[in-house]
């Protein structure tokens, strides 16, 4: 009797269950892998400091997770999907890992996607802009975290067209990326009552942009809208100071662009900029609170990069301790079903396609004259809500969404 | 010491020293051979699978570099030709049997490799490099301009698919033996074909292009040939590279990769046929273990390091030293 009860149980125990998981953790151990660029372009936004933000995370949830412990294992992405792709396979395969977090260059957060789908493990990509790892490329198996192409594009446009900036003229990288961001901006540009008056492309990479700035200077536009990335947009904003775009009146507007860029540029450089951004670490006492313990653990302030990986890593562990268990579906599901409100977000949620939706933030780059220290350099001018910012599942190409 | 030398017993002499050259030579094959076979079990396989691709393109590349003599810059564009059009052919048909895509990706190569020999060939040294450089960022622009490619983010999920239609590579173990068969079958063409008449002339061009010139010889039509043979090695290797992991991308295209099977071939031993297995070997494995380390932030910087003693230190690489230590003291 007691048998069949105890059978009855476990039974109705895993019926309830989401796709009839165990709820343990598996070798009782909870393992992450962070992968990320340690040592090419995309160092500074995410990279060895990433690795210090989640391991913060691991300290501040008490480094054991419902008694299994957690392990964090770590490699260089060399932004290279073949060289991501053989480290994650081998991660899932031998090593058991549970988690992959980081993940910057679109190509490889793509890559180990895949692979996290074909071995059902979870992934959460922080550092990755590109809108179709949810859209075309979403899988049940990883999460979005951070930002994307998308309300970049959208908020950045739509902010700026709606304090004033009426004509466009655009500069856009001459490779998908940019013809999509181009895309994107036009379409808000338009749909909000503005206009796109004329666009250069400028071959992928370039390091001299004199001619190109020139060109959206005589262009007349208001705003000068950049659809590139990386060194790319750094390159075209030092030419645009040279040449003094932003002090003539035209707004500069990036549309991706990471604390650690500005900093390098410095606010004389990049000063009037306009740009969407996730998070800044100076946004309240409870983000001041947390990028001071970042500061002393790294020494920089935190982008927003950064401040998705504790957040994620945070949000993922309270999920295995609630569930308690550390299979993928289980995991994200209960990742999904609890709003996410901490120092990175209020209200943020995981949709089912896998993006993680949350406020956006308009801000501008300080002058000089405003900026209190070398890491005083937004303002904030205007939240964008959630609804308003991120792709809607109406328009989405994902399989999962039906 | 005045004994009369016998032409004959001069002659028995250097057949036996051949002879025991050729034994070693079968000695050492045989345990590499016998190694290959079993590192799999001890191994991580895709690992394994990644170094015998990147031997593989090496191999092409030394074949050209170091017995022709000709220095291109450009190879990483049939790396990624072969990648991209096998990854496109398996994506998008799915009645393609694996070993047809890698075929397919191969000839792709092959014909590009003709056109850049084309055009390139007339002009010697530094003039050549950058040739084949320019046109390998013709093709590096192509490849990101191009929709099917997917620019930026690569070619993702290409089906490994099953060989002749039997066998399963999804299977790690299945499509291990299957890239080992094909590098093998490779690396005895290229043997075959170094130790051919052919290949004498293609190392007496390398020596003095102008006496094979006077000697009567067409340099063209065989720098040309040895062009094409090495374009179609590359695009294979970048063909198996795309199925093994199920992914092309831009990398392949970019001239660091150009320049990352130069650093191979120099550091394992240009001119040597066992030398960019080597160097392939080295080089992946140093990146690798260093991307786990405390070191990942100093990969370029070693790299490059490395890169600098080799030519100032070590002219002939990791096996030329080993084969001129054995001659020294051994031979």
């Amino acid at each position: 009797m007691t048998m069949m009860k105890k059978l009855l149980t476990s039974a109705v125990a895993s019926a309830l269950m989401v796709g009839g998981a165990q709820a343990e953790i598996s070798d009782n151990t909870v393992k992450i892998g962070y992968l990320a660029d340690m040592s090419g372009t995309y160092r500074d936004l995410a990279g060895p400091n990433g690795l210090a933000a989640l391991n913060m995370a691991i300290k501040d949830f008490g480094g054991k997770v419902n008694g299994a412990k957690i392990e964090v294992v770590s490699a260089d992405d060399r932004n290279s999907p073949d060289t991501s792709s053989s480290t994650v396979r081998r991660w899932v395969e031998n090593d058991k890992v549970d988690l992959v977090a980081g993940m910057v260059a679109s190509s490889v957060s793509i890559a180990v996607s895949k692979i996290l789908e074909e071995h059902d493990r979870l992934g959460i990509i922080s550092g990755s802009a590109a809108s179709s790892i949810t859209n075309e490329h979403c899988t049940p198996n990883h999460i979005h975290y951070v930002y994307d192409t998308y309300p970049l594009a959208n908020g950045t446009a739509s902010a700026v067209v709606k304090e004033g900036g009426k004509t466009w003229y655009m500069l856009t990288a001459d490779y998908a990326f940019g013809h999509a961001l181009e895309g994107d901006v036009t379409r808000v540009v338009e749909a909000n009552g503005g206009e796109v008056i004329g666009a250069v492309r400028h071959p992928f990479p370039t390091q001299d942009f004199s001619s190109f700035i020139l060109q959206a200077q005589a262009s007349g536009a208001d705003v000068v809208g950049l659809a590139n990335a990386g060194a790319d947009t750094t390159n075209a904003i030092t030419t645009a100071s040279e040449f003094g775009v932003t002090q003539s009146g035209q707004t500069l507007a990036a549309l991706l662009l990471f604390l650690t860029d500005v900093h390098a540029l410095g606010a004389e450089t990049a000063q009037g900029i306009q740009l969407t951004t996730g998070w800044y670490w100076d946004m309240n006492d409870e983000t001041r609170e947390w990028s001071d313990r970042f500061m002393e653990e790294t020494g920089v302030r935190p982008t927003m990069v950064h401040a998705g990986i504790y957040s994620s890593t945070m949000q993922y562990l309270n999920a295995v301790a609630a569930t308690g268990s550390d299979d993928a579906q289980t995991v994200r599901q209960q990742m999904m079903d609890t709003p996410i409100n901490d120092m990175f977000a209020k209200n943020g949620k995981i949709r089912v396609d896998g993006r993680m939706v949350h406020d956006m933030y308009l801000a501008e780059v300080k002058t000089p004259e405003e900026s209190k220290n070398e890491w005083d350099l937004y303002k904030i001018l205007r939240t964008i809500p959630a609804e308003e910012s991120y792709r809607p599942l109406s328009e989405s190409k994902c399989k999962l969404v039906k | 010491m005045n004994q009369p030398v016998n032409s004959a017993d001069i002659h028995k002499a250097i057949v036996e020293q051949q002879a025991a050259q050729d034994r070693r030579k079968m000695i050492l094959n045989g345990v590499l051979l016998v190694f290959l076979l079993a590192a799999p079990f001890m191994m991580y396989p895709v690992f394994l699978m990644k170094i015998l691709c990147f031997s593989l393109f090496a191999v092409a590349f030394n074949l050209l570099f170091g017995f022709t003599g000709l220095l291109s810059f450009g190879h990483a564009a049939f790396l990624a030709t072969g990648g991209y059009t096998t990854g496109y052919l398996l994506s998008n048909y799915s009645g393609l049997t694996t070993e047809m895509g890698i075929l397919a990706g191969t000839l792709a190569s092959t014909v590009l490799g003709l056109g850049f020999a084309l055009l390139s060939i007339r002009r010697q040294g530094i003039y050549f490099a950058m040739v084949t450089l320019a046109l390998a960022q013709l093709v590096f622009f192509f490849f990101v301009q191009s929709p099917f490619t997917g620019g930026e983010d690569g070619m993702h999920g290409i089906p490994r698919g099953e060989l002749f239609g039997l066998i399963s590579l999804d299977d790690n173990m299945n499509m291990y033996y299957f890239v080992l068969a094909v590098f093998i079958g490779c690396y005895l063409l290229v043997q075959r074909v170094v130790s051919s008449p052919y290949g004498q002339v293609l190392k007496s061009i390398k020596q003095n292009e102008a006496r094979a010139v006077s000697l009567g010889y067409n340099v063209d039509r065989y720098k040309v040939l040895a062009f094409v043979i090495s374009a179609a090695l590359a695009g294979l290797a970048g063909s198996m590279k795309s199925v093994v992991f199920q992914l092309a991308s831009l990398n392949d295209a970019h001239w660091h990769m150009s320049g990352e099977v130069i650093l191979m071939t120099l550091v394992g031993g240009m001119g040597t046929l066992l030398g960019p297995v080597v160097g392939a070997t080295f080089v992946v494995n140093v990146e690798y273990q260093l991307s786990q380390g405390p070191l990942r932030d100093w990969v370029d910087p070693i790299l490059g390091g490395i890169f600098v003693l080799t030519v100032l230190a070590f002219r002939s690489g990791i096996v030329g030293e080993l084969q001129k230590f054995v001659k020294k003291n051994l031979g």
